[in-house]
């Protein structure tokens, strides 16, 4: 299977004054599709400048990445926003909602910006939240409102889901309804998903575990048996 | 408080575009304040320096010709403290270079040891020595406008004879700070001189040897001057008295008055306008500043920091900018009316401009702007200080929306996401968005109200040149001529048209009202002297009775169909009743008009003409003019389109230092007002536009929701921008006209396209500087944290 993400050698400095500090040295990750991995690492550990750069926020200094085989490395400010307006749907630990629009907005915001999308409508039956569409940001709990941010991230058939600290602002019990949304969302659409957690419990979820120390790889494993979502605890 | 000084700096410094925005309209306001109360307090004191250096009388008076020994009597009368008798006429001139005929206003200057009032100052060169009658003074903007000076000649017509005048100084008189022909409203410097010339002279020329035709006086301390003009009038009634009057009709102080009286007026609204904009400033950008920095705020409050100390701090945001405002707008204030008083200084002739830097017109300013400063920043302050730390610490709950305009049925999912959200934001904060269009209306109604005076002024020069006077010249008769052999311009080859006129000094009376006014008897209203109201609309002479215009009648408190008393000043002295026809609504002066055939029968003396008006063949032009400089018995001669060339002249000169100053400012408030807008939009919103950067949109798509408002905003302020104007306007016609003149209410298109141009070429300044923001929107950090 040809992997979709190919990340190699993958080097990222960045000047801080007269300091300079390494966020990543010499990463190297193929992602096949389908796949849901849950990149793991403690705070300054690389993980996020590393989930940046696959999408498209960031440019490394050194090293390549490219999305099915083309080269993202070198690519242009609006080569780039189309690969992030095409291929990758975003769930930030904050939702990220804009708060002047309903829940169904908030989903059509991204589905007018692409041609075939799944309706905002149906998106938001998909999180769950079928109910509350008319609903504001101001209106919604911590958890509904990282469902909305998960149906927005999906509604626009992405290739690729990458989720920052998803359940980092939930308490316990929505944390993990939030992850059985996302899990199901990589199960039912086939959507190949990048959790990034400190939390090494919901590890357990996933097809693969990649575990980042000091910006580089420490271990990269496959899970033999995958938990679902509700048989995990922390 | 130390580190609270530090942060406030760092703070200011990170928000210098908000805070120079603030600054600049602070310092609009001030400058505005301070250049024209200079320059209203220059006028006023170089007036009152000029008046008492060279005794300008308190009444004057015209007479026909009346013996010198009644100086004697005038001086004895209770009240009157100097006396002062001259000989004064017109006279037709041929000036050097000029083909048209020019007009000299001669004075007689006092003999050796006889008590002088109107003192003249000389500029340059030195008096006529008493024995020479040749030799004149002139006044300094005629020698300017006609390249003279002390050396030349001229030649005049003095009582039908040509005499050559030697100039030997060029001098200046308190009586004549805005010089301007009898009878004429602007100046026209080429065309009309004061020539000051030994009385000996005169009175051999004029024949008035032992007599005099000018009085003036001035008066004791605490003197009646009404009681004073009562036995003037008495006493001079039979010598051919028009009657006396005092400064407030003495026509030079009463432009220079006037001017005075509208610069006091401005004074007032376009800093009021500023004002009001900064505390509206103030407020918005410092609320924001209060929500952005509440954790910062509890945790120096949880430090320890006294409620004082971040209430005052939060206060330092406003203070900062307010008192750099203060400083540099009373600074650019004095260097502005220093150059508005020598503008001022080119239309109105003092022996010399004092400029004064009132210090309490600065005081004042400042109080007022840092009263505006604190007020608009009283209200984030309190926030503030309210703010409970532990609640502060927490990151603020999303903004509460609801559903609003654009969610009803029939309109929903009509509009894309960009839109709702700019709709939403407006409907959150209605009263924000409808301060800020008026605000941004402000702006366009300072240049709409600017440019309206322009036009007015420009409308009156149309109707006064255009409509209402379609002569080339005008002939004033030294002496009012019997009909019967009047001068027969008609049989003048070159002469297309003639009209005559007569002129008689009457008071008007009504009851207790009553009114020295010169009555005009027209031969017709439609020939080349026409009777055209404020709004262009020509009108008719009444078969019978008097047409006052409107404010004349007013101050007599008649009516159409009224009785009004016609006391003749001169001649038969008669007086009568006669009905009032009718009012007109004239842009300038008061004047009273009757038929031609109606004043000379009322008048019971046969008839008699004072000037005549022609149309000339442009070709033979030239040559009738030659004819006109050495035509005896003529006192004046007055030239429509040069008068008119001179009066746009100085109207552009000064309308384009005016429109330039305004345009300025109004382009400071809009781009104030604008940018401030888009500014706090990118801060509130900063967060949401990553977001949507990193969900891909692209930066167009996102700069249309962040400068999408402030266009609603822009497009919403400039019909109510429109409408304040022409209130403005409306306003200021009100609180500008006098008795001299009335501002027609004229608005141009060009007038609304210009302020609808600079409002959108500013508006996309601002959105351009805002814009460039977008560009380094940092899309990973947004993502990190809350604010």
């Amino acid at each position: 299977m040809t992997p979709v993400l190919q990340v190699s050698g993958l080097t990222k400095v960045y000047r801080m004054g007269e300091v300079s500090v390494t966020a990543l040295s010499d990463v190297s990750l193929d992602f096949s599709g389908g796949e849901l991995v849950v990149l793991l690492g403690a705070s300054g550990s690389g993980k996020s400048t590393l989930l940046n750069i696959i999408g498209g926020l960031d440019q490394p200094t050194s090293g390549s990445i490219s999305f099915k085989g083309v080269d993202l490395t070198s690519a242009s400010e609006a080569r780039l926003t189309e690969y992030r307006r095409r291929s990758i749907g975003f769930v930030f630990q904050f939702y990220n909602l804009i708060s002047s629009l309903t829940a169904r907005e908030n989903v059509k915001l991204v589905t007018e910006l692409v041609g075939n999308p799944i309706s905002s409508e149906e998106a938001l039956r998909l999180v769950g939240l079928g109910d509350r569409m008319d609903h504001f940001p101001s209106q919604l709990s911590g958890g509904e409102q990282q469902r909305v941010a998960i149906a927005r991230a999906v509604a626009k058939r992405p290739e690729l889901l990458l989720c920052d600290e998803p359940t980092g602002a939930l308490d316990y019990i929505t944390g993990k309804l939030v992850l059985e949304v996302i899990e199901r969302i990589n199960r039912e659409l086939g959507t190949t998903t990048l959790v990034i957690t400190h939390n090494v419990s919901i590890a357990g979820m996933a097809d693969r575990v990649i575990t980042l120390r000091s910006g580089a790889v420490i271990e990269d494993r496959h899970n033999a048996s995958k938990l679902s979502p509700s048989e995990l605890s922390w | 408080m130390k580190q609270l000084n530090r942060k406030l700096l760092r703070d200011l410094l990170h928000l210098k575009g908000q805070m120079f925005a603030v600054t600049a309209v602070v310092l609009c306001g001030v400058a505005v304040f301070v250049s024209m109360s200079n320059v209203k307090y220059s006028l006023e004191a170089s007036r009152a320096d000029y008046y008492g250096r060279y005794r300008f009388a308190d009444v004057f008076m015209q007479v026909k010709r009346a013996p010198e020994f009644y100086r004697e009597a005038v001086s004895r009368i209770p009240g009157v403290a100097n006396v002062a008798t001259r000989i004064v006429t017109d006279v037709t001139i041929d000036v050097p270079g000029l083909d048209e005929p020019a007009t000299a206003h001669l004075v007689s200057l006092p003999g050796r040891g006889a008590s002088s009032l109107n003192g003249v100052y000389i500029a340059e060169g030195r008096m006529p020595e008493l024995s020479k009658t040749e030799e004149v003074v002139v006044s300094r903007p005629f020698l300017e406008a006609n390249h003279l000076k002390p050396g030349d000649h001229i030649g005049a017509v003095i009582n039908g004879r040509w005499k050559r005048l030697l100039i030997v100084g060029s001098g200046l008189s308190p009586e004549y700070i805005y010089e301007v022909q009898p009878g004429a409203f602007f100046p026209d410097n080429r065309r009309f001189g004061i020539f000051w010339m030994n009385r000996k002279a005169l009175e051999s020329a004029l024949d008035m040897s032992g007599a005099f035709n000018d009085l003036s006086l001035t008066l004791a301390h605490g003197a009646s001057e009404k009681e004073v003009i009562r036995r003037l009038d008495r006493m001079f009634s039979r010598y051919g008295s028009l009657g006396a009057y005092g400064r407030d009709q003495q026509i030079s102080d009463r432009f220079i008055g006037d001017e005075i009286r509208i610069l006091g007026m401005e004074i007032t609204v376009l800093p009021a306008i500023f004002l009001v904009v900064a505390v509206f400033l103030l407020n918005i950008v410092l609320q924001r500043l209060v929500s952005t920095q509440r954790e910062q705020i509890a945790v120096l409050k949880a430090m320890g920091y006294s409620d004082e100390d971040i209430g005052l701090h939060v206060l330092g945001f406003a203070l900062v900018p307010a008192v750099g405002g203060i400083i540099l707008g009373s600074g650019l204030g004095a260097w502005l009316g220093s150059g508005l008083l020598k503008i001022y200084g080119e239309v109105y002739n003092f022996s010399r401009l004092l400029y004064v830097f009132r210090y309490e017109n600065a005081i004042a300013a400042s109080l007022l702007s840092l009263g505006a400063a604190v007020g608009g920043a009283i209200a984030a302050s309190r926030r503030a200080v309210l703010l409970p730390p532990a609640e502060a610490m927490r990151p603020e709950a999303p903004a509460v929306y609801r559903p609003g305009l654009l969610d009803r049925p029939e309109l929903a999912g009509r509009f894309p996401v960009p839109v709702r959200i700019i709709v939403r934001n407006i409907e959150r904060h209605p009263w924000k968005a409808l301060l800020s269009v008026t605000m941004i209306a402000l702006s366009i109604a300072i240049l709409v109200s600017g440019r309206y005076t322009y036009d007015s002024v420009e409308r009156m020069s149309e109707v006064e040149f255009g409509l209402r006077h379609r002569e080339d010249v005008t002939v004033i008769f030294n002496n009012p001529m019997p009909p019967s052999t009047r001068f027969d311009f008609r049989s003048m080859a070159g002469v297309l048209e003639a009209e005559y006129y007569r002129e008689e000094p009457v008071r008007l009376s009504s009851g207790y009202r009553s009114r020295r006014q010169i009555l005009k008897g027209l031969q017709r209203a439609d020939g080349l002297q026409r009777l055209i109201d404020a709004h262009g609309q020509p009108r008719s002479l009444p078969a019978h009775g008097l047409l006052l215009t409107t404010t004349l009648a007013d101050i007599l408190g008649v009516r159409p169909g009224d009785l009004l008393e016609v006391e003749f000043l001169q001649g038969s002295r008669r007086s009568m009743q006669v009905p009032v026809a009718g009012t007109i609504d004239e842009i300038l002066g008061l004047s009273a008009y009757i038929r031609l055939d109606e004043l000379n029968r009322m008048a019971g003396d046969g008839g008699a003409l004072n000037a005549a008006v022609l149309k000339l063949d442009g070709t033979r032009r030239l040559k009738l003019y030659e004819r006109f400089k050495h035509l005896p018995g003529v006192g004046g001669i007055m030239m429509l389109q040069a008068l008119r060339a001179s009066f746009d002249e100085m109207l552009t000169k000064s309308m384009n230092t005016s429109t330039f100053v305004l345009t300025a400012f109004a382009c400071v408030l809009a781009f104030a007002m604008i940018y401030n807008g888009a500014r706090i939009t990118l801060s509130e919103r900063a967060r949401e536009l990553s977001s949507l950067r990193v969900l891909g949109m692209t930066k167009r798509e996102i700069a249309f929701i962040l400068l999408g408002e402030q266009a609603l905003f822009c497009i919403a302020a400039i019909p109510v921008g429109f409408l304040i104007g022409i209130l403005l306007s409306v306003l200021l016609a009100r609180m500008l006209s006098s008795e001299l003149y009335r501002l027609p209410l004229v608005f141009s298109a060009t007038n609304f396209i210009f302020a609808f141009a600079v409002l959108v070429t500013v508006a996309i300044v601002s959105g351009l500087v805002v814009g460039r923001r977008l560009l380094t929107l940092d899309l990973i950090a947004v993502l990190k944290t809350r604010e």
